[in-house]
C-alpha cells in the first residue's frame, strides 16, 4: 500500500504510454474508414509524440522539449485547420466521407 | 499519490485511445479524443510542464476538438462501412502495429539512465526561476525566429483554409454557387 502512495513514477512508464498512444494512432490511421477519424488518429499519434517530448525535458531538466512541443501545437492547429477544410472541399466535390471512395489519386 | 494519479490517468489516455478505435460514429471518436487530450494535460502537469498542460487543453482540447467536432457535425458524417479495403488494412494493420509497440518498448525498457519522475519537481530549477519563466526566457531569445515564423505559417493556414473552403470560384457577391444556379434554373 506504501508502494501504492509512492512519490515517484519510472519514466520508462511515460515512454511507454507515449509508445501505446502512437501505436494505437497508427492502428487507427490503418483501420479506420472514415476521412475524419483517419485525420483524428494523426493527432492521436502527435499527441503520442509529445508525451514523450515533455518526459525527455522532464529527464534531462531542459525545457527544449517542452519548447518543441509548443512548436507541435502550433504546427498541428495550422494542419488541422487546412486539413479539415480539405475534408470540407472534399465532401462537397464527392459527397462521401469514405476513404476507399476518395481514390482519384490511385493508380 | 504521483503513482495513483499516472495509473488513473494513463487509464483514460489508453481507454480513450481504444475507444476512438472502437467507435464506430464520428462524433464518438472525437469525444473520445478530447478525453485523451485531457488526461495528456494532467500528466504534462505531473511532469512539471505547466505552461505545456495549459496550451493542451486550450490549443488541443479547445480549439482543435472544436473544430473536428464542427466539421462532423457541419458534414453530417455518418457511421462508416467496412469494406474489403477495411479488412486487408486490419490484416496487414494489427500485426505490423504489434510489431512497432514491441520495437518500441523493448527500446524503452532497455534504455539506460532513465530517471523517475518525482511530484513537484520539475517547477523550478536550481536558479529558483520557474518553468514559465525558463519557456519564455529561450522562447523569446534565442528561438524568436522561429517563434515569429510560427505566426506566419498559422496565418498561411487561415488563408489556406479560407480559400479551401470557399464555396465556388471567386463569387463577388459570396453568394453560394450552388444557390445561384438553383436560382437560374428557377428563371427559366
Amino acid at each position: 500500500m506504501n508502494s501504492l502512495f509512492s512519490q515517484e513514477v519510472p519514466l520508462s512508464w511515460y515512454l511507454l504510454l507515449s509508445a501505446a498512444l502512437f501505436s494505437l494512432g497508427v492502428l487507427g490511421f490503418l483501420i479506420k474508414r472514415n476521412l475524419i477519424t483517419v485525420f483524428m488518429s494523426i493527432e492521436l499519434m502527435l499527441n503520442g509524440v509529445n508525451l514523450s517530448f515533455v518526459t525527455f525535458a522532464h529527464q534531462w531538466h531542459a525545457v527544449k522539449g517542452q519548447i518543441f512541443v509548443f512548436f507541435v501545437m502550433m504546427v498541428a492547429a495550422a494542419e488541422a485547420a487546412v486539413g479539415l477544410a480539405i475534408i470540407i472541399a472534399i465532401f462537397r466535390a464527392r459527397a462521401t466521407l469514405a476513404v476507399d471512395r476518395i481514390d482519384l489519386m490511385k493508380l | 499519490m504521483h503513482l495513483i494519479l499516472f495509473i488513473v490517468f494513463a487509464g483514460f489516455c489508453l481507454g480513450g485511445a481504444i475507444n476512438l478505435l472502437l467507435q464506430s460514429h464520428p462524433i464518438n471518436s472525437a469525444l473520445s479524443l478530447i478525453v485523451v487530450m485531457t488526461s495528456l494535460a494532467v500528466l504534462y502537469l505531473l511532469l512539471g510542464a505547466e505552461f505545456l498542460a495549459a496550451a493542451q487543453v486550450i490549443v488541443y482540447a479547445g480549439a482543435i476538438m472544436v473544430l473536428f467536432t464542427f466539421v462532423v457535425m457541419l458534414l453530417n458524417a455518418g457511421r462508416e462501412e467496412r469494406t474489403l479495403g477495411s479488412r486487408a488494412a486490419r490484416a496487414v494493420g494489427f500485426p505490423a502495429v504489434v510489431a512497432i509497440l514491441a520495437v518500441l518498448a523493448t527500446v524503452i525498457l532497455h534504455a539506460q539512465g532513465l530517471g523517475v519522475a518525482t511530484l513537484g519537481e520539475g517547477l523550478t530549477n536550481a536558479r529558483g526561476s520557474t518553468n514559465i519563466e525558463e519557456l519564455s526566457t529561450v522562447l523569446f531569445t534565442r528561438l524568436l525566429l522561429p517563434f515569429e515564423v510560427t505566426s506566419v505559417l498559422i496565418l498561411i493556414a487561415i488563408l489556406g483554409a479560407v480559400a479551401l473552403a470557399r464555396h465556388g470560384d471567386g463569387d463577388p457577391n459570396g453568394k453560394p454557387e450552388a444557390n445561384g444556379k438553383l436560382e437560374r434554373t428557377a428563371a427559366k
